[in-house]
């Protein structure tokens, strides 16, 4: 089949247009020069000077420990959730609970940023704790995002799954707790897995939530780069940038492998 | 029809008994009070269209619904409110249920797991399992590397592996193909007869019931309509739903004429002459002759003497290959099949479209339905 140059033109476009700043940052990430936009022949220079810069490895760690927390939390809360929304049959305030689930998906993150730091200032004067903002409002901010995402991602494998399985292992003789751990989840693992791949993502590279629940000393990856890029491109910026696409493109990459391997 | 009536055996004690159990789901009857008793060693098979509560109640048996009111014997205990993971029972899902993150040999395994036999036995019982439906080489295989076939063997090995009291099967063989599905069911009643075990099955496929079963419940509406062997079920139905349900009928509606020595002679609508039947019904009582197509007999001349005659016109026929259906159309109207078995290697039929018939039938071959 022929496919006409047009066709191919628009392609080309629309690929630039979505990959090309990204393949520049990688390359600038490369470049010897500190004028970011001068290329001064290949170097790798910006990553060696990036490892040993504090701030950015702090900030790195923080966010990793936030986003296997916060991706942790939310798995677990999904994944309840999902089981109640597919296992519990027409309750009365289904829809609205489901509505309520997912709302993080659709709400504007500022506003869900904001409300979140209306809360923890609320419940600080209220009862003392949180003890100020930091791993622990953004880690409870970031559970609540993923818990939305987990539970469309559970939720969705778990209506696949064949109810007969549960009944066949009750009819052979495993109580209905162990059916759940001998069943249920083995069945449902590839799901699980993507679930929490896609929170832990969507902890990683949050700006905006963050922005609003984070307090001082505990500045995550994300906020640390818009801040020293407030006070002019360092390529050290380049070469974090090119880090963090190629984690987060392995990451999604990985999810999205899992999330739609075949039931088998 | 029935392809294999097996020999009567001796009465022995009840497996399952069935007593005055109802199942509602909100305003939805589901089953509408039966009692049934099923005796060990009987091949048993819950008959009737989808919607019928026929899974209902087997579903019942195996503890996956309670009774809304009535109780479930299993060998002489009541077992209406034990769960299923304590019930001496063992199920076989329509879709096989085979775990999709275990092999062979683990899905049958996990049954024994849970009754916490010895490990020092359980490959041995697998194994046995495992031969007893020809899937021995198989153990390692994981379910989506089977064929339905296979999926169906390994899922009965997993029912019968815990040597359970009473086996369920639902729907067992209606995920497989034609020709598959004839051979299995010779085989599902031979490894029935080698273990012993009852069984309990659930179809809506009245040939696959006729074959196997030893006995077979009708079921429509949530009730059950008639209990029998195959062959009771076929000539001798006690109502028009089981006749009209199990194989193919003619019905003449009409009035009992005149009753005496347990003989009735019938006024059908649409049937010029009287009809004979063996029967019992007060004189001008409503009612229906039942006669299978298989069972009249079909000529150009009219018999000689003959009761139970009818004469007609060929309006539609059926070649099947081993037989012809033929319907023949009454001077009334009424539509009358008859099913003629091939007998003579031809090319051109004895009797073709349009000829003129004289249908007949023996007294003994009709059944009076009130």
């Amino acid at each position: 089949m022929r496919r006409s140059s047009s066709l191919i033109t628009a392609m080309a476009f629309g690929y630039a247009f979505l990959y090309a700043p990204i393949v520049l940052l990688m390359v600038y990430s490369f470049n010897a020069s500190r004028e970011v936009s001068v290329w001064g022949g290949f170097s790798t220079k910006w990553y060696a000077e990036l490892l040993d810069n504090d701030a950015y490895l702090n900030a790195a760690w923080l966010s990793l420990k936030i986003a296997a927390t916060s991706a942790t939390g939310a798995l677990v809360l999904g994944t309840l959730a999902a089981l109640v929304l597919v296992r519990f049959g027409r309750f009365s305030g289904r829809l609205l609970f489901n509505g309520l689930i997912t709302a993080p998906l659709v709400m504007p993150e500022v506003i869900l940023g904001l409300a979140m730091l209306l809360l923890f200032v609320a419940l600080e004067d209220l009862i003392g704790w949180p003890d100020g903002r930091g791993f622990t409002t953004i880690a409870i901010a970031h559970t609540t995002i993923g818990m939305a995402y987990a539970t469309v991602v559970v939720r969705s494998r778990l209506a696949q799954m064949d109810d007969s399985l549960e009944e066949a292992a009750m009819d052979l003789g495993a109580r209905p707790a162990k059916v759940f751990f001998l069943i249920t989840l083995p069945v449902i693992a590839p799901s699980l897995v993507a679930a929490w791949l896609l929170a832990f993502t969507l902890s990683l590279d949050d700006v905006v939530v963050a922005q609003f629940v984070s307090g001082p000393g505990s500045t995550t990856l994300p906020i640390e780069v818009f801040s020293s890029v407030r006070l002019g491109v360092s390529p050290q910026v380049n070469a974090l940038g090119t880090i963090i696409v190629v984690v987060v493109a392995v990451i999604i990459g990985l999810a999205t492998w899992l999330a739609s391997r075949k039931k088998r | 029809m029935s392809l294999a009536v097996r020999p009567e055996r001796e009465i022995r004690p009840p497996a399952i008994q069935i007593r005055g159990v109802e199942k509602r789901f909100g305003d939805a009857t589901a089953v509408a009070g039966i009692d049934l008793e099923i005796r060990e060693g009987e091949f048993f098979s819950l008959l009737g269209p989808s919607g019928c509560g026929k899974t209902t109640l087997l579903r019942m048996m195996a503890g996956f619904e309670t009774p809304t009111s009535g109780s479930v014997l299993i060998a002489g205990a009541d077992m209406t409110a034990v769960p299923p993971y304590e019930r001496p029972v063992n199920m076989m899902f329509q879709s096989y249920a085979l775990f999709p993150h275990m092999n062979v040999a683990d899905n049958v395994a996990f049954g024994l797991k849970q009754d916490k036999v010895p490990k020092a036995e359980i490959p041995k019982r697998v194994a046995e399992a495992l031969d007893l439906v020809q899937m021995g080489d198989f153990a390692k295989r994981k379910p989506h590397q089977m064929s339905g076939g296979q999926r169906q063997r390994v899922a009965l090995a997993r029912c019968l592996v815990k040597r359970p009291k009473v086996v369920l099967l639902d729907e067992p063989l209606s995920a497989l193909d034609k020709k598959l599905r004839e051979k299995t069911q010779f085989e599902l009643v031979n490894i029935q007869e080698k273990v012993g075990i009852t069984f309990v099955m659930v179809t809506h496929d009245q040939e696959e019931a006729m074959t196997m079963s030893t006995r077979i419940a009708v079921m429509n509406a949530g009730r059950i309509l008639q209990v029998g062997r195959p062959h009771e079920i076929y000539e001798y139905p006690t109502s028009r739903m089981v006749a009209d349900f199990i194989g193919t009928a003619n019905f003449f509606a009409g009035v009992v004429e005149d009753s005496q020595n347990g003989q009735v002679t019938f006024r059908a609508e649409g049937v010029a002459a009287p009809l004979v039947v063996a029967g019992n019904l007060a004189v001008g009582a409503h009612a229906a002759i039942m006669v299978r197509p298989e069972k009249i007999i079909m000529g150009r001349e009219a018999p000689a003497g003959a009761i139970n005659s009818v004469s007609g016109v060929v309006v539609e026929i059926a070649y099947l290959g081993d037989v012809s259906i033929y319907h023949v159309r009454l001077e009334s109207g009424l539509v009358v099949l008859v099913t003629n078995a091939n007998l003579r290697h031809s090319a051109e039929p004895a009797v073709t479209w349009d000829d003129r018939v004289h249908l007949s039938w023996h007294p003994g071959n009709a059944v009076l339905l009130p």
